[in-house]
């Protein structure tokens, strides 16, 4: 068996001001008791030749855990609606349903029904692919009515199940929503039902699972994959054409008063209800995120903003492995000291098997700063990547990477439980994309002791920082994102980290303000301001991603999917949105490349006086970064360069260029347009990494590297190398309040 | 899909030699077919301790099904694993075992 992870463990918040708690939820998978300690971690790099693992205990910040346990994640998306129902002698149940993995065995669609005690009535789709009626008493009498016309993926349909008691009649009708009749695909099917009471269940009405029931709790189970659009619930056993009129709106007036609820999954698309526009009001709730705005029965092309016109944005998507919150009980707590020094921490969690990490920030409350650095944390970043699985799920890993695919603990157990959920570069089981992602789970890699990317590769900046004696705060992505500027007013300097990747509308336009207002920012990466993400408006911890278009991705979102749920804004590349990363830190992604990497050398403008200060201490021909833990160089992996076209400012200057890349070294999609063999690192000079300085306005200015992996050079000869020497140079000329 | 051509024992050889590349162009080609290997039964390396030991193994191909582990091929060098990988891939596509140690 391949080695699993036995500790599990994650935060309740990504950051904490002093006088507030974080608390822990720990799954001990066998049961073991374990211990903890509160850690501020400086670097998380434990590689051999590395930086070093360097962590410091806090102190009162050591327990133990003895009465251990283990704590399921219930993975599945579902619809509840609490209450029971005035349904006695006859129904219609109804929905426009597009399966996306019909062959997968039992899924729940829609119904107010009991799996143990066969008690109510539902839809459901079979091991066989067919939808079939179910009504129960609960008492042993139960009716089963199947299509007998197995389903066919991607394909939407009418279903709709009518039962009259008096009339002794139970319908089933399966209508494919095609113009390709010849199918044959659809069926009307009748039996003289044996059930005359149905049965009136204990749980709530539910859709896209089917609910199990034990000692008085219920469990969603048999999850369904794939949209349901337009359900409807009446008291009548109506005629094809009633179920025709009554899956449109408005609700025919003739129907209404017999209608007991009609939901429009078109209404309130960023939230996590479901609205019932009949006269009751039955309104329910999304568990676990389904995904919203995307394109519904109804869609024509005609339409792509879901805010135009949500009637084509009518379905919701659901998935088995759908997940936003594993719901664990907290297993113990942390309340931050007033006197705790800001930075990156994390909960260690640990017994004789295995060790975990919750990861979290301290930072200043708000407005208050302790130093003139801020080191931007990129929460949003780590939470996109969160168990990101690519590298098991995607054919193109090895060939992107130059070299056999390496697993881990962590790879393994979030490969082998799929109910640990998925990153926002995976697919779901059905194929569809993953649009959001979630940190209200264990996030395995974010955490020290990992692969040095996302998280851990930022701890080289945080452990250069205190190597070089430069104070700093810790500000996150969240910060930004909910307060603004004034999260970064009070600093002279932001300092990021290796990839800072993601970014939502109001990070961006606090970013804006801050370099417009005299900030000074040090773009320590590459790849950076690429995505275009939204928070949501109700709920924490889960961002959304739409990779619209173009760029360097493992998926692309269906067309009509370009637009976020959570916001209605137009998702992908901030290039493609028409805000390129080039106007606010001089430089875009251009190349990706994960074989070897390379070094810089510097250009005749990094000469002149406005850059000269830069090198300050190196030699005017020497190789920048030939050295380094990652690929043996500061140049790799992910490069960005200058483009005036896209908006680098007329007087940035190009102060030094990566060469000499590898095959394995390729322009991002956007950059290439038409394919052809030679736009790799060998043979195509656009291969390069630029490392920008710009003056901004009000005494403020932009240091840009260009490379996502610079900071994984900087503790190279302990930390005496002109990689380190170059990154110094600027900091300190940063922090100087002398106006540029 | 590039053919291998099993009496280019040479191309082999370079790869023993020198597995992290730079590869000459024939030999590229001969590494993207093998790395372009379906995901059900692709070879992967499982670490068992830190940077120093691993595994060969493959991916089930679903997520959720368990990952094969080979736990008589065990590594402490990845050039040693990426050797050992180049020679079953070379049988697996050419149905010849390759004749080179």
């Amino acid at each position: 068996m391949a080695p699993r992870k036995s500790l599990l463990v994650y935060a309740d918040r990504v950051a904490a001001a002093p006088g507030e708690t974080v608390r822990f939820m720990a799954s001990s998978e066998t049961g073991s008791p374990f211990d903890y300690e509160i850690i501020r971690v400086r670097c998380g790099d434990a590689a051999p030749g590395g930086a070093g693992y360097k962590v410091d205990a806090v102190a009162g910040g050591r327990g133990r855990v003895a009465d251990a346990r283990r704590q399921p994640v219930a993975a599945g998306s579902y619809a509840v609606v609490p209450g029971t129902w005035a349904v006695d002698g006859a129904f219609t149940l109804q929905a426009y349903v597009m399966p996306t993995t019909p062959a997968r065995g039992w899924q729940g669609l829609i119904g107010w029904w009991s799996e143990p005690t066969e008690c109510g009535f539902g839809l459901f789709i079979d091991d066989k692919a067919q939808v079939l009626v179910a009504i129960g008493d609960g008492k042993g009498e139960v009716d089963v009515l199947r299509a007998g016309k197995p389903l066919v993926a991607g394909l939407w349909y009418l279903i709709a199940a009518t039962y009259d008691r008096d009339a002794r009649a139970l319908r089933l009708i399966q209508e494919v929503q095609s113009e390709h009749k010849r199918l044959d695909l659809d069926a009307d099917v009748a039996m003289a039902p044996t059930v005359r009471e149905l049965g009136r269940p204990s749980v709530p009405l539910t859709m896209a699972t089917i609910v199990t029931e034990t000692d008085g709790a219920w469990n969603a189970g048999a999850f369904f994959n794939g949209r349901i659009e337009a359900p409807r619930l009446d008291d009548t056993a109506l005629d094809r054409a009633a179920i025709q009129a009554l899956a449109g709106w408005p609700v025919p007036a003739a129907l209404e008063p017999r209608v007991l609820a009609a939901w429009d999954f078109g209404h309130d698309i960023p939230g996590t209800g479901i609205h019932d526009r009949s006269a009751h009001r039955r309104h329910g709730e999304l568990v676990n995120l389904p995904t919203r705005a995307v394109p519904g029965r109804a869609w024509t092309g005609a339409v792509h903003d879901w805010r135009q016109d949500p009637t084509h944005y009518g379905a919701i998507h659901f998935h088995e492995d759908d997940l936003y919150d594993a719901g664990w009980t907290p297993s113990f707590a942390f309340t931050v000291p007033e006197d705790l020094r800001g930075g990156l921490y994390a909960a260690r969690v640990w017994n004789d098997a295995d060790e975990s990490f919750a990861t979290f920030v301290v930072r200043p409350p708000r407005g208050r700063a302790s130093a003139p650095i801020a080191f931007l944390a990129s929460t949003a970043t780590y939470t996109a990547y969160v168990n990101i699985q690519w590298s098991m799920l995607n054919q193109a890993s090895e060939m992107r990477m130059g070299g056999l695919t390496v697993l881990d603990a962590d790879d393994v157990t979030i490969y082998e439980r799929p109910e640990l959920g998925l990153s926002a570069y995976d697919l779901h089981v059905d194929g569809s994309p993953v649009y959001y992602a979630t940190r209200r789970r264990p996030c395995l890699n974010w955490a020290p002791r990992t692969g040095l990317w996302s998280f851990n590769a930022d701890t080289h900046v945080t452990d250069w920082l205190e190597a070089k004696g430069h104070a700093y705060d810790v500000v996150t992505d969240d910060d930004l994102h909910a307060d603004g500027v004034d999260r970064l007013a009070p600093y002279r300097v932001v300092v990021t980290g290796a990839h800072p990747e993601y970014w939502s509308t109001p990070m961006w336009d606090a970013m804006t303000a801050y370099l417009r207002g005299g900030g000074r920012l040090m773009y320590l990466g590459g790849n950076g301001f690429y995505w275009r993400i939204a928070f949501h408006r109700d709920l924490p911890d889960v961002i959304e991603v739409r990779r619209a278009e173009t760029g360097a991705r493992y998926w692309a979102a269906e067309p009509g999917a370009y637009h976020h749920a959570f916001t209605g804004e137009l998702g992908g590349l901030w290039r493609r949105v028409g805000c390129p990363p080039n106007r606010l830190v001089g430089i875009g992604t251009v190349v990706t490349g994960f074989d070897r990497s390379s070094y810089y050398r510097r250009t005749p403008a990094s000469r002149g006086a406005r850059a000269a200060w830069i090198f300050d201490g190196l030699a005017e021909d020497e190789r920048i970064g030939d050295f380094g833990i990652l690929g043996g160089g500061a140049a790799g992996f992910e490069l960005d360069a200058a483009d005036p076209a896209l908006g680098t400012p007329p007087h940035a200057l190009v102060v030094a260029r990566s060469e000499a890349h590898s095959y394995y070294y390729l322009l991002v999609p956007e950059e290439t347009l038409f394919h052809h063999p030679a736009i790799n690192g060998l043979e195509d000079d656009g291969v390069r990494a630029e490392m920008v300085f710009f003056e901004g306005p009000n005494g403020g200015a932009v240091f840009s590297t260009g490379s996502i992996i610079w900071a994984a050079s900087l503790a190279h000869a302990g930390y005496d190398n002109n990689v380190s020497r170059v990154t110094d140079n600027v900091l300190r000329r940063f922090t100087d309040p002398a106006s540029f | 899909m590039y053919p291998i051509d099993t009496s280019r024992t040479d191309l082999a050889r370079e790869f023993k030699k020198n597995p992290f590349g730079p590869h000459s162009a024939e030999l590229q080609r001969i590494l993207n077919r093998m790395r372009w290997e379906p995901l059900k039964g692709k070879f992967v390396l499982v670490c068992t301790k830190p940077h120093k030991e691993w595994i060969l193994a493959e991916l089930p191909g679903e997520r959720g099904k368990p990952i094969t582990m080979h736990h008589d091929q065990v590594f402490t060098s990845l050039a040693d694993a990426e050797w050992v990988v180049f020679k079953r891939r070379w049988k697996r596509i050419t149905g010849q075992e390759l004749a080179v140690d």
